[in-house]
């Protein structure tokens, strides 16, 4: 077959190409169920939301709710911790982003509680900025769940939430 | 062996929208279907595998998000235990499961003399029946395939209620129907004409109740069944076209073998 | 596995392979250059529909298992969520039995196909030994995975079949409670029925390994049942040839693999599954998958519980056996006009016992199965060896070249003739 290289193209290399191309079809559409099964079943997507009741939540106090299997940290800040998050300087932050993008009201700040270094949960009213301070590789965090210092690159990430009134908040 | 009346009738065979390989659900029997299960069935019956998400589902009844948040709030849900460590009540959210009547199998027998309701979530697939030898060689067959055994028992049963003939006595709690094994049940005769009222037209008897309830089940029990025949359909045309690609392939390559 | 090591490595890393570990040209003499018969009809194309299926079995059921719960309270509840909620799973799921069913079937037309040119002849005792454990390998496996689901009829086979074992003497019940696990059919059952329905399917593989060697070793056997004498002539290379005929064969079994997945999955399952299982209700018509039948059939011919076990393990134990048992000097059914109406006899009486193991075991049900039960003794034990000795067969043709010759020969005749007859 090698020596017909330089013939064009006939019938018998059309239906070859083809037959091949119908394998590879045939294979891939074979293949892509095996693949997609491990994404989250429907059970596992229907459960996307968690609603929190906040008005027992003191002022200082740091409270952990399971979203998604992970936890989420819904922190009342004092005045002196929204003061001290306000006030850092941008520059100051390896990840730039001022406190007011990340909460919806500055005596409530909502993070997914996963270190953004490894994954790790980072423990509460600690570290040298008095937000949170991961055991794992030392990462710190301040008020405003914005890493500091250690090797997480990123700041505590904010989800999706919403207040249903002033002392319900919906996440997710 | 008793004698030959006390075996079950064979249940007659029905007209489905989602019979056959282009066969799909009918929207509107299901939403029919959920509202017979949601004002009779189930005061008895669970349906246990069955989440309110499922309704809004396409292929189903398709509800539309706002409904099945709606038709979920009504039921309640005990979750728990909260921090005072005590189990506790609130509405249902669309991710939950229709909740059972009865809090377990124990309890439904205590309330019904002994009977236990089965579950509904796959009833019209569990309930299936063999046609025998040939017939059953027929079933599988395009064309003429026939695999809504279950569902037509399942018509055939809520309208096969009779009086208990002569020489036939009944133990208390039991009902002479001539499609159950050894005809007789302990679930009196749940339908009848003008029970549930419909809006979209169809007519309010029970012969149309046992059709919508049936269909609703067996949408419950296969609630994929018309995508899995939307990508049936397609997977079948290609390996046809795939089989004549391969084999003239295949010719060309023996063209010169004498074989 | 042999053939002929004309490869030579084109790349330089094939050429760095080829030093170190000679995978390609092992790869090139088994499966490319190896010399197959040219004259092979689409029956031979079941070996590759077998590797394909029991590949296919592997994966599906290797996905099914990331989201299967061997635990009795869950498992019939894990079955269901991946009908409803996995992506896909309610596909793979249905592909999966269904691709129990399909193998199975496979599996008879290969089988049959060995019985009818007398592929189990000398040389291939071994080969068609191996086929004989495959087989029992896959029966196990089958039975092993129709537990998981844990419905009623998941639960009583699962009873059923290991009290087969308590029919031995002595040590019987013992043995029983040992592969329980416990007293009855209970957790510790299903999760060492799930451990082992995963691992038999890697054991197969390994004897697939094993049954392809030995077949590469001795050469496929073809329908004249005579041995390859000129390769050159009488054989084509295994790629592109064999390959490309085995995918036909393969893309059209798919087709009706498709059709049972996609469209009447149910069918050759059972309703009652759909019912979780309860320890203390049985079902009022227990049936085992289809493929089991016939042996089933046997089981209950007997009245005895011990012969009854005895004849069913006889009757798959016996296959083995047919490589002595067959005396005849010729291979194949083509020339043996009298074995090959036997032939199609026992494949009947197979089909019946088939039958019988469907219908309830009373009256006259059981009476043909016990008559049907000895007529398949009798072909292994006393037609096989008798017919090699008397029967008068046709004139074999000298090769496979010969024969093919004949064979178009008669094809040009016949078609010249339905052309005078236009």
């Amino acid at each position: 077959m090698s020596n017909q290289k330089t013939a064009a193209p006939n019938r018998r290399d059309i239906l070859f190409v083809a037959t091949g191309a119908a394998t590879a079809v045939a294979t891939g559409a074979a293949v892509w169920p095996l693949i997609a099964q491990m994404n989250p079943d429907a059970s596992t997507l229907a459960l996307a939301s968690t609603e929190l009741d906040i008005s027992g939540i003191s002022e200082g106090q740091i409270v952990t709710v399971k979203w998604r299997g992970k936890p989420v940290f819904v922190r009342r800040r004092t005045k002196k911790e929204i003061e001290e998050a306000v006030n850092t300087p941008l520059a100051e932050l390896p990840d730039p982003q001022p406190d007011s993008a990340r909460v919806k009201k500055p005596e409530w700040l909502v993070v997914v509680g996963v270190c953004t270094h490894l994954g790790c949960i980072p423990l509460g009213h600690e570290g040298e900025f008095d937000g949170w301070f991961c055991p794992c590789h030392g990462s710190t965090y301040d008020t405003s769940g914005r890493i500091r210092s250690g090797p997480a690159p990123s700041n505590l990430e904010v989800p999706q939430y919403s207040f249903l009134s002033d002392a319900k908040i919906k996440i997710g | 062996m008793g004698a030959v009346e006390r075996h079950q009738a064979t249940p007659p065979r029905q007209d489905w929208s989602f019979a056959g390989a282009f066969g799909r659900y009918d929207r509107e029997q299901l939403r029919r279907g959920l509202k017979v299960y949601r004002q009779v069935c189930v005061s008895c019956h669970s349906i246990r595998l069955l989440a309110f998400r499922n309704l809004g589902e396409k292929g189903g009844p398709e509800l539309s998000q706002g409904e099945v948040e709606a038709l979920a709030a009504t039921y309640k849900i005990t979750d728990g235990p909260n921090d005072a460590g005590a189990m506790f009540e609130r509405p249902g959210r669309p991710s939950d499961r229709f909740p059972p009547p009865f809090p377990n199998e124990q309890a439904a027998r205590a309330a019904f003399n002994g009977a236990y309701p089965p579950d509904m979530s796959v009833l019209a697939k569990a309930r299936g029946y063999a046609r025998g030898f040939p017939l059953f060689l027929l079933d599988a067959l395009p064309g003429v395939s026939y695999q809504e055994h279950g569902v037509d028992y399942i018509v055939a049963l809520l309208g096969g209620y009779a009086d208990a003939p002569n020489g036939v006595t009944l133990p208390p709690g039991q009902f002479y129907n001539i499609y159950v094994p050894a005809r007789r049940i302990a679930m009196p005769p749940p339908l009848s004409d003008g029970q549930v009222s419909y809006d979209d037209g169809a007519p309010a008897t029970a012969a149309q109740y046992a059709k919508d309830i049936a269909a609703f089940l067996m949408w419950s029990a296969e609630p994929h069944l018309d995508e899995r025949k939307q990508i049936g359909l397609r997977v079948v045309l290609f390996l046809i076209v795939f089989a004549g690609l391969v084999y003239f392939t295949k010719r060309k390559i023996w063209a010169n073998v004498e074989h | 596995m042999s053939g002929h090591s004309t490869y030579t490595p084109k790349s330089a890393f094939a050429r760095w392979l080829e030093r170190r570990l000679p995978l390609l040209s092992f790869i090139h003499a088994s499966f490319v250059a190896f010399p197959t018969p040219k004259n092979l009809n689409y029956f031979w194309t079941f070996g590759a529909i077998l590797s394909f299926m029991l590949v296919a079995q592997i994966l599906t059921g290797v996905v099914l298992a990331m989201h299967y719960t061997p635990e009795t309270t869950l498992a019939f509840n894990s079955i269901e969520h991946i009908m409803r909620d996995v992506n896909w799973g309610g596909v793979l799921r249905y592909a999966h039995a269904s691709g129990a069913s399909m193998f199975f079937l496979a599996a008879y037309i290969h089988m049959f196909r060995g019985m009818y040119y007398g592929s189990y002849k000398a040389p291939r005792e071994l080969l068609w030994i191996l086929g004989v454990i495959l087989f029992l390998l896959m029966m196990a496996t089958g039975f092993l995975g129709y537990v998981l689901p844990w419905g009623q009829m998941s639960f009583w086979a699962a009873t059923v079949i290991t009290n087969l074992f308590s029919a031995i003497p002595y040590v019987g019940n013992a043995i029983t409670t040992w592969l329980l696990g416990g007293y009855s059919v209970d957790n510790p059952t299903l999760n060492r029925f799930y451990a082992l329905h995963y691992l038999l399917p890697f054991i197969v593989a390994a004897v697939v390994g094993l049954h392809v060697w030995a077949l590469h070793v001795v050469g496929q056997n073809n329908p004249t049942g005579i041995e390859v004498k000129d390769e050159a002539k009488e054989t084509v290379p295994f790629s592109p040839h064999a390959t490309l005929k085995d995918s036909v064969g393969l893309v059209l079994f798919l087709v009706l693999y498709a059709w049972l997945t996609f469209f009447v999955p149910n069918y050759l399952l059972h309703p009652d599954n759909y019912i979780e299982a309860n320890p203390l209700v049985t079902p009022a018509h227990i049936v085992p998958e289809w493929y089991f039948l016939p042996f089933y059939a046997i089981l209950r011919a007997i009245p005895n519980k011990l012969l009854g076990v005895i004849a069913l393990f006889a009757s798959i134990i016996i296959v083995a056996a047919l490589p002595w048992l067959d005396t005849s000097r010729v291979r194949s059914a083509v020339y043996r006009p009298a074995f090959k109406k036997l032939f199609w006899v026992f494949v009947a009486a197979c089909l019946g016992l088939g039958y019988l193991g469907a219908q309830p075991a009373e009256g006259v049900y059981l009476i043909a199965g016990r008559i049907l039960m000895a007529y398949y003794f009798f072909h292994f034990l006393a037609l096989m060896p008798a017919l090699g000795k008397i029967e008068k067969t046709s004139p074999v043709p000298d090769s496979i070249e010969e024969a093919c010759r004949a064979a178009s020969a008669a094809r040009a005749d016949a078609a010249k003739k339905a052309k005078a007859h236009a």
